[in-house]
């Protein structure tokens, strides 16, 4: 394999981390008005998260990071193509790290409905946006010889890519609810499993269309059948294991579903990494789009060597953070007695 | 007004943005780290107190600074898509490795830091906010690498089939002598704003925090301005190294830093201009003999170029009808911004600590005011600095290689560009707002208390309340 596709397989590599990982946190996001009642409970939602969003969305950051470097051609193409969607992405993402870390920090109510709210759009939106990003990709958009994109914002929203955001949404909520009743006891626990189930029934619905869809209309392959298959797989897998009340293995088939998701767009892309609609020439591929061999041979070796250890202490940080919460564990609002607030006993 | 200066304006309002942010979680990351180390080294309580008070600051400072960040990451691809295109192979790669090697590393750890404390023994802890700390700046690395290809590009050479810039030494690449003289620096100057920061806070509950808390705080004053004056004098020593560099790799930044048009030996240093700066007319000018020269060349008679004869050496070079010299007025003024508020934050921190001396608390409320700005003049010299180099290295975005207007995207249009210049700015003078006020009101509010911990032996009581918490 010539390292231009070790590449293309490494950022698919990165986008399954991101989605798997902030695709849980995002549905914690989208939860937070359904399963915390209260402020006290709102804060057990957040808190399921606190310790690891910030490292999960550095998978983002090196995705875009590896897209620039590995394929510039792709990372220009799409970046200054999908513009007006990116600086949605951009906004969401900003007032909602905002939000987790400022919502707490003042006991007013009004300061903490309105982060709630950036909370909850932060992560309803960029889970939509990605989604359609990546089945406007896989669909293939209009582009001009130069590999500039010529279709306007309109051109993305077509029915296919509204499905793709749609059902990264239902994924991510599903993840996340599954994720929350993981990682909470009491009340929240079988809430978050109620709804778990409830809103996977809908998820695999969504899934099923869309993963068909993709295969079918988009240029599957074997594979791409095998992974999208195995991901509707999972989802039932999933949805069984939630019933028998193994939460473990409910967790583990979400993160499966999610991730072999995003591996069947991946699959069905290659070799295109943006196919153009408008005349197949001026498709950017594996090929076309790639740096150097001496770039990649670099970033092959920073990769091989470095990976390895970002996984041991992510892993390590999970395992550290493994204990459920419930409202018990939340200290008292500080914010109200004291100015220096939570600070007590904390970073 | 076209589509291009919206994005530079884009470009330089999020960047300056962002680097209000970045001194502050460089600086205050490390010295965090000592405040706690010498609390597990010495078990003084005080020291736990700061680390946990200024650990607060440092924060609510760093949500910001990340999510700016990725802002700054994608606007690449966004506004710049030509430049992307052309220097992919070689600055994406460094943004790459930055994400991979250090952007991990500090959020991780900082996440294990912020939410560890009643989760992991003591050392493993504390192991985390160094670990967190030396993300930080191997993320600066990285980062001023990348910038200092674009002052002054090695290791690459240019297909001449596709036109890109295509890496062969990355070796040369992470030691351009650019960012061997930008990176102290900058580290230097990010202190000073760590440090003026801690010795403002200090200060400010000396004169009007409660009493018990006065002894804790005066510890804290007499560290964080030592910081900044041993900062200011890394500084300047960097600073005098680097401008040295810049004259070699960069001239036309360095004449039009002091607005010299005809290149002269034993040049005059002006400490200020009024008058055209065209060069045609000078009304009024304070200069100090020879220290232009001593300062690019390290030798008082030395010749510095100057902006004439350079301009006609790169239109030799490079094509006739462009201006290869930067806006004059931004690039000689904000020169001279930094230079003064760095030296300002210095000299107040000097004298706060001389009139604290020996347990001292000074009655003057200008010396108050003086130190309540010691973290905004350095965050101002910081600011000045980056619009400095910037600014400066117009009108190329790559040196030699690539003019600025060549590398916008031509897909977007400049609707698209104003939609989100304004976006960036509200939200971002928005979060400004808020960002201050909660900075006002937790520097103000006094340091925490220490409730007695769970021995060790103590057995590990599941349903105590989590030491932090969101």
């Amino acid at each position: 394999m010539d390292l231009a596709s070790f590449w293309f397989i490494l950022i698919a590599v990165l986008f399954v981390g991101y989605f798997v990982l902030e695709g849980f946190d995002f549905g914690v996001g989208m939860l937070l008005p359904v399963l915390g009642r209260n402020d006290r409970e709102r804060r057990v939602v957040i808190n399921t998260i606190g310790p690891v969003w910030d490292g999960n969305e550095v998978w983002l950051i090196t995705a875009g990071g590896a897209m620039f470097a590995a394929f510039p051609e792709w990372y220009a193409t799409l970046f200054s193509g999908f513009y007006l969607p990116l600086l949605l992405i951009l906004v969401a993402l900003i007032v909602r790290a905002v939000g987790f870390d400022y919502r707490g920090k003042r006991a007013d109510a009004a300061w903490k409905r309105n982060w709630d709210l950036a909370i909850i759009f932060g992560s309803y939106t960029p889970a939509l946006l990605w989604g359609v990003a990546f089945a406007n990709i896989v669909r293939g958009v209009p582009l001009d010889a130069n590999h500039d994109y010529t279709g306007g914002l309109l051109n993305l929203l077509n029915p296919y890519a509204l499905l793709g955001g749609v059902t990264m949404v239902a994924l991510c909520l599903t993840h996340g609810a599954v994720f929350l009743a993981l990682k909470t006891e009491g009340e929240i626990r079988v809430r978050a499993n109620r709804i778990a189930g409830r809103a996977g029934l809908a998820t695999a619905v969504l899934a099923v269309a869309f993963l068909g869809w993709t295969v079918s209309s988009f240029g599957g392959t074997v594979a791409s059948v095998v992974t999208a298959v195995v991901a509707a797989l999972a989802l039932a897998g999933a949805l069984l294991a939630n019933r028998v009340g193994r939460e473990g293995w409910t967790f583990v088939g979400t993160a499966v579903t999610i991730g072999l998701a995003v591996v069947t767009l991946f699959t069905v892309l290659f070799p295109n990494v943006m196919p153009s609609s408008t005349d197949p020439a001026h498709s950017l591929t594996v090929d076309n789009a790639s740096s150097t061999p001496y770039t990649l041979t670099i970033m092959t070796w920073v990769a091989l060597l470095i990976t390895p250890v970002v996984l041991l202490y992510q892993g390590w940080t999970y395992w550290v953070f493994r204990r459920r919460i419930g409202v018990h564990h939340i200290p008292d609002d500080g914010a109200v007695s004291t100015p220096a607030g939570s600070a007590v006993g904390g970073g | 007004m076209d589509a291009l200066d919206v994005a530079r304006w884009q470009f330089g309002v999020t960047t300056v943005y962002h680097f209000l942010f970045v001194p502050i979680t460089i600086g205050m990351s490390l010295l965090v780290a000592i405040m706690q180390t010498v609390w597990y080294r010495t078990r003084d309580e005080k020291w736990l107190r700061l680390t946990k008070f200024f650990g607060k600051l440092f924060l609510i400072n760093f949500a910001m600074g990340i999510v700016t960040g990725i802002v700054q990451e994608f606007q690449f691809g966004m506004n710049w898509s030509d430049y992307s295109r052309f220097v992919g192979d070689v600055f994406g790669s460094l943004l790459a490795i930055e994400a991979l090697v250090a952007f991990f590393l500090e959020s991780t750890f900082l996440g294990l830091w912020i939410f560890g404390w009643d989760r992991l023994p003591k050392p493993i802890h504390l192991a985390t906010i160094w670990a967190a700390s030396i993300g930080t700046i191997l993320s600066m690395y990285f980062i001023l690498a990348a910038n200092s290809w674009m002052q002054n590009p090695v290791g690459f050479h240019i297909n001449p089939d596709t036109g890109r810039a295509e890496l062969n030494s990355i070796g040369a690449l992470l030691t351009n002598k650019v960012t061997l003289a930008t990176f102290p620096h900058t580290f230097f100057g990010a202190l000073m704003v760590a440090g003026g920061l801690i010795v403002a806070v200090s200060l400010w509950h000396l004169y009007r925090g409660k009493d018990e808390q006065k002894a804790t705080f005066r510890t804290a004053l007499t560290f964080g301005g030592w910081v900044t004056i041993l900062a200011t004098a890394g500084t300047l020593i960097s600073g005098d190294f680097q401008g040295k560099i810049m004259t070699q790799v960069q001239p036309m930044k360095m004449a039009a830093a002091e607005g010299l048009y005809e290149t002269t030996s034993s040049a005059p240093f002006s400490l200020l201009t009024i008058g055209s700066l065209d060069g045609s007319r000078e009304v009024f000018a304070i200069t100090v003999p020879d220290l232009l020269s001593w300062l690019g060349k390290g030798d008082i008679h030395a010749e510095i170029e100057g902006i004439n004869d350079l301009q006609a050496q790169y239109s030799a070079e490079y094509g006739a009808g462009v201006n290869y010299a930067p806006i004059i007025p931004v690039t000689y003024w904000s020169f001279r911004m930094m230079i003064f508020f760095g030296l300002a934050a210095g000299a107040i921190a000097l004298l706060t600590l001389w009139m604290t001396r020996r347990g001292r608390t000074p009655t003057s409320r200008l010396l108050l005011l003086g130190a309540l700005s010691l973290p905004i003049l350095p965050l101002l010299a910081n600011s000045f600095g980056w619009i400095f180099t910037e600014m400066g290295r117009q009108p190329w975005l790559v040196f030699g290689e690539m003019l600025t207007r060549d590398g916008v995207s031509r897909s977007v249009s400049m609707t698209e560009v104003i939609v989100s210049f304004g976006t960036f700015t509200l939200l971002y003078a928005a979060l400004a707002v808020v960002e201050v006020r909660l900075l006002l009101k937790y520097a103000t509010g006094g340091l925490p208390e220490i409730h007695p911990e769970p021995g060790d032996d103590e057995k590990d009581d599941a349903d105590r309340p989590l030491a932090f918490a969101y």
